[in-house]
C-alpha cells in the first residue's frame, strides 16, 4: 500500500472518529437523563401518578421542608403554604403553594421540582402536583396550587429530613409563541 | 488524488528554497515554515494573555476596587484563560510538533501539508474574532474560561455567539493538526524506525493527538448546544424547559479533563528529550514512559467529575472519581522517577534548556501534589473555587507546560536558527522566570486554603499581604518574558555558529541534519544512526 493510500485511509478513519465523538457529545444528553432516571440521582422526580393505598408507618416521621424559588426575572409572589411538614412514610399528605401575579399582564409559569438529598428523590411519589401543568394567571390574580404526595415506606432509615424545592419559571414568551403558531396553522 | 501526485512531483523535481514575500507564509506547505508560524503566533498570544493576567494581578494588588470595573475584571479572567489555553499553550505544542516530528522520524514533511497550512491559518482568524469581542457592546465573554451554563447562555453578553464560533474554529484547527500528526507518525517513519524506537516527544504527541480527536468534537458539541439554547429556543441547559445546567458541566469536563492532559503530555515528551541530552545518559525506562503516557491518557476519560464534587454527586460517585483521580498519580509518578533515574549518575551540565527542564520536574511535581490534595473529595468542598485551585493549575501549566515549551524552544533554537543561544541571557531569563513564577503562585496556595474565592476582583483584608506578593511576582515573571523574546530574536539574528549536533549529548535524527535545518530535510529516507538502531 502506498503512503498516500495509507494516509487517505487513516484520515478517513480519524475524521470518522471525530464525527462520532461530536455525535457522542450530543448523545450524552439523553444518556444523562437515562442515567439519572435509573440511578435516581440529581433529585429529578420521576414518580408521579396514583399509588396503592397502604397503612402509614407511624413508627417514624420524616421532616419535609418545602421551598419556593423564583427563577431570574420571575416577578410572581410564590411561597409554600406550610414551610415544614412532619410526614409518616406511607401517609398521603396534602399541601399547597400560593402564587400571585402582581404584574399588569397575563403570564404563564411552569414549576420545576427538585429533591434534596438526591437519594430521596425516588421515594417521593407525587400523586397530584401543580408542576404537572403550566399555570396561567391573569394580571393581579392569585391561586392556591395543590400538591398531594406520599413518601415511600421503603425510604432508607437514615433519611430523617428532605427538602422539596420548586423553582418557578416564566414561560409566557414560549407559550405565546406556540399559540401564535397554532393560530396560524388553524388559519 | 492527481493533485496530490503533482504536488509531490513538483516538490521532488525542484529543490527550491522558500518562496519570496508574504506568499511564502500564506501558501506554504513546509512543515518548518508552518511550525515557525505556530510558534510565533503562540508567543504573541502568550504576551496578550499575559497582559490580561497582569491586569488581573494589578487589580488584586490591594483589596478594594482600584483599576478596573468588576465586569471588565471578569472579561479579563475569561479571556486570559481562553487565550492561554487555546492560543498560547496548544498552538506552541503543535508548532513544536510541526518542526520536530518530521525531523525526528526521518520524514520529508508532514503527511498532509496542505491541511497543515489550513489548520494554522484558521487560528489567527479565530483569535481575531475572539479578541474583537472586547470591543463589542456588552463586552467580551465574562463567564470564566469554563463557561458554565446558564452563566454563558441566559446571562451571557451578546458577544457569546462570536466566542462560540471562535471555539468552533479552534476546534477544527486542533482536530486537523491532530490528524496530521497521527498520519505523519504512523505512515512516514523512516525504515527501521519502529514504534518502540520513536523519540518520546513523538510518542507523547501521538497520544495527545488521539486525545484531541476524541474530545475537541465534544467541546464543539457543547458550544453548539449553547448556541442552540441561546438562539434556537432549545433547553439543553435551561431547567425551565426541562434541561439541566449540571449536564453542561458533565459534557464540558468530559472534554476539559482530557484537555488538561493535552496541555501536559507533549511537555512530558519535551522533557524526556532534554534530560537525557544534558545528563548524557539514555532515558531511563523508555517503555514504561510510553505505557505511563498511554495510561494517563486512558484514565483522563474516567475522572472528569472531580471538577464537580460540589454539585451534588452521590457518595459512590464521589468515591469513584476520587480514587480514579488518585490513580493517575501512579503513571505520573513513574514518569517523574524515570526522569530522576535518568539524571542519577549522569554527567550533568546545566545549560538553559536543562535548567528549565529541571524546574519543570520539581515545580510540576508540586502542582501534581496539590492536584492530589484537590482529588480528595471531602476536602475539595473546602478548596473548591478558591485560589488553591488557581495555584494548582497554574503550577502545572506555567512552570509545567509553559516552562517545557521554553525548554523546548531553547533546546531546538540552534537547530532552527543555526545559532547558539547566549547562555548568560538564557540563564538570566531562567532565574527571573523561576523566581517570578514561585513568588506569583506559591502564596496563592495559602490564600486559597484560607478561603479566598477565585474570579473576584475584591477580597477580604486578611488576604492583602499575600496578594501583594503574588502581584509583585507576576510582574517579575511577566517582564522577564521580554528577555525570552530578546533571546529568541537575538538567536535568529546571529550568535555562535551551531553544529549539526548542537548539544554534546544530543541523540536522534534531528541532530543528524545541519544547523540551521535546510528547508527540505530527509527527502530521501535516512539510514538510522547507530544510537537508534
Amino acid at each position: 500500500m502506498s503512503t498516500q493510500e495509507a494516509n487517505r485511509r487513516l484520515v478517513r478513519r480519524l475524521v470518522m472518529g471525530a464525527v462520532l465523538m461530536f455525535g457522542f457529545g450530543f448523545a450524552m444528553v439523553p444518556l444523562y437523563d437515562v442515567f439519572c432516571k435509573v440511578t435516581g440521582l440529581n433529585g429529578k422526580i420521576t414518580n408521579t401518578g396514583p399509588v396503592a393505598v397502604a397503612p402509614a408507618d407511624t413508627s417514624r416521621s420524616v421532616k419535609v421542608r418545602l421551598i419556593a424559588v423564583h427563577n431570574e426575572g420571575m416577578p410572581w409572589e410564590f411561597s409554600p403554604k406550610d414551610g415544614v411538614l412532619r410526614v409518616n412514610p406511607g401517609e398521603m399528605k396534602q399541601t399547597a403553594f400560593m402564587a400571585t401575579n402582581p404584574t399588569g399582564r397575563r403570564m404563564v409559569a411552569q414549576a420545576v421540582p427538585s429533591v434534596a438529598p438526591a437519594e430521596a428523590a425516588e421515594y417521593l411519589h407525587k400523586v397530584n402536583c401543580f408542576c404537572f401543568e403550566q399555570q396561567p394567571l391573569m394580571a393581579g390574580e392569585s391561586v392556591e396550587m395543590p400538591l398531594l404526595f406520599v413518601i415511600d415506606k421503603k425510604l432508607p432509615e437514615h433519611i430523617r429530613s428532605l427538602t422539596l424545592s420548586y423553582t418557578l419559571f416564566d414561560i409566557s414568551p414560549e407559550v405565546s409563541a406556540a399559540d401564535q403558531t397554532n393560530k396560524e396553522q388553524r388559519l | 488524488m492527481s493533485t496530490l501526485d503533482t504536488t509531490l512531483e513538483q516538490d521532488t523535481h525542484a529543490h527550491h528554497g522558500p518562496a519570496k514575500g508574504l506568499g511564502r507564509w500564506l501558501f506554504t506547505t513546509n512543515h518548518k515554515d508552518i511550525g515557525s508560524m505556530y510558534l510565533w503566533f503562540s508567543l504573541l498570544m502568550f504576551f496578550i494573555g499575559g497582559c490580561m493576567a497582569l491586569m488581573i494581578r494589578a487589580e488584586l494588588f490591594q483589596p478594594g476596587l482600584q483599576l478596573v470595573e468588576p465586569g471588565f475584571f471578569n472579561q479579563m479572567t475569561t479571556m486570559h484563560g481562553l487565550i492561554m489555553v487555546f492560543g498560547a499553550v496548544m498552538p506552541a505544542f503543535v508548532g513544536l510538533a510541526n518542526w520536530m516530528v518530521p525531523m525526528m522520524i526521518g520524514a520529508p514533511d508532514m503527511a498532509l501539508p496542505r491541511m497543515n497550512n489550513w489548520s494554522f491559518w484558521i487560528l489567527p482568524f479565530a483569535f481575531a474574532m475572539l479578541i474583537s469581542t472586547l470591543f463589542m457592546d456588552g463586552g467580551a465573554p465574562n463567564f470564566g474560561w469554563t463557561f458554565y451554563a446558564p452563566l454563558s447562555t441566559t446571562y451571557a453578553p451578546p458577544s457569546v455567539t462570536y466566542f462560540i464560533f471562535a471555539i468552533h474554529m479552534m476546534g477544527i484547527s486542533s482536530i486537523m493538526g491532530a490528524i496530521n500528526i497521527i498520519a505523519t507518525i504512523l505512515n512516514l517513519r523512516a525504515p527501521g524506525m519502529t514504534m518502540m524506537k520513536l523519540p518520546l516527544f513523538c510518542w507523547t504527541w501521538l497520544i495527545t493527538a488521539f486525545l484531541l480527536i476524541a474530545v475537541m468534537p465534544v467541546l464543539a458539541g457543547v458550544v453548539t448546544m449553547m448556541l442552540m439554547d441561546i438562539h434556537f429556543g432549545t433547553s439543553f441547559f435551561d431547567a425551565g424547559g426541562g434541561g439541566d445546567p449540571v449536564l453542561f458541566q458533565h459534557v464540558f469536563w468530559f472534554f476539559g479533563h482530557p484537555e488538561v492532559y493535552i496541555m501536559i503530555l507533549p511537555a512530558f515528551g519535551i522533557i524526556s528529550q532534554i534530560i537525557p541530552t544534558f545528563a548524557r545518559k539514555r532515558l531511563f525506562g523508555y517503555a514504561s514512559m510510553v505505557y505511563a503516557t498511554a495510561s494517563i491518557a486512558i484514565l483522563s476519560f474516567l475522572v472528569w467529575a472531580h471538577h464537580m464534587f460540589t454539585v451534588g454527586i452521590p457518595l459512590a460517585g464521589e468515591l469513584f472519581f476520587m480514587f480514579a483521580t488518585m490513580l493517575i498519580a501512579v503513571p505520573t509518578g513513574v514518569k517523574v522517577f524515570n526522569w530522576v533515574a535518568t539524571m542519577f549518575r549522569g554527567s550533568m551540565t546545566f545549560e538553559t534548556p536543562m535548567l528549565f527542564a529541571l524546574a519543570f520536574v520539581v515545580l510540576f511535581t508540586i502542582g501534581g501534589f496539590s492536584g492530589l490534595m484537590l482529588a480528595i473529595a471531602p476536602v475539595d468542598f473546602q478548596y473548591h473555587d478558591t485560589y488553591f485551585v488557581v495555584a494548582h493549575f497554574h503550577y502545572v501549566l506555567v512552570p509545567g507546560a509553559v516552562f517545557s515549551i521554553m525548554a523546548g524552544a531553547y533546546y531546538w533554537l540552534p537547530k532552527w536558527t543555526g545559532h547558539m543561544l547566549d547562555e548568560r541571557m538564557g540563564k538570566l531569563h531562567f532565574w527571573l522566570s523561576f523566581i517570578g513564577v514561585n513568588i506569583t503562585f506559591f502564596p496563592m496556595h495559602f490564600i486559597g486554603l484560607a478561603g479566598m474565592p477565585r474570579r473576584i476582583p475584591d477580597y477580604a483584608l486578611q488576604f492583602a499581604d499575600f496578594n501583594m506578593v503574588a502581584t509583585v511576582g507576576a510582574f517579575i515573571f511577566g517582564l522577564s518574558q521580554l528577555v525570552f523574546l530578546w533571546n529568541v530574536i537575538a538567536c535568529v539574528r546571529g550568535g555562535r555558529k551551531a553544529e549539526a549536533r548542537a548539544w554534546e549529548g544530543a541523540e536522534g535524527l534531528e541532530w543528524e541534519v545541519p544547523s540551521p535545518a535546510p528547508y527540505h530535510t530527509f527527502s530521501e529516507p535516512p539510514k538510522l544512526p547507530e544510537s537508534l538502531r
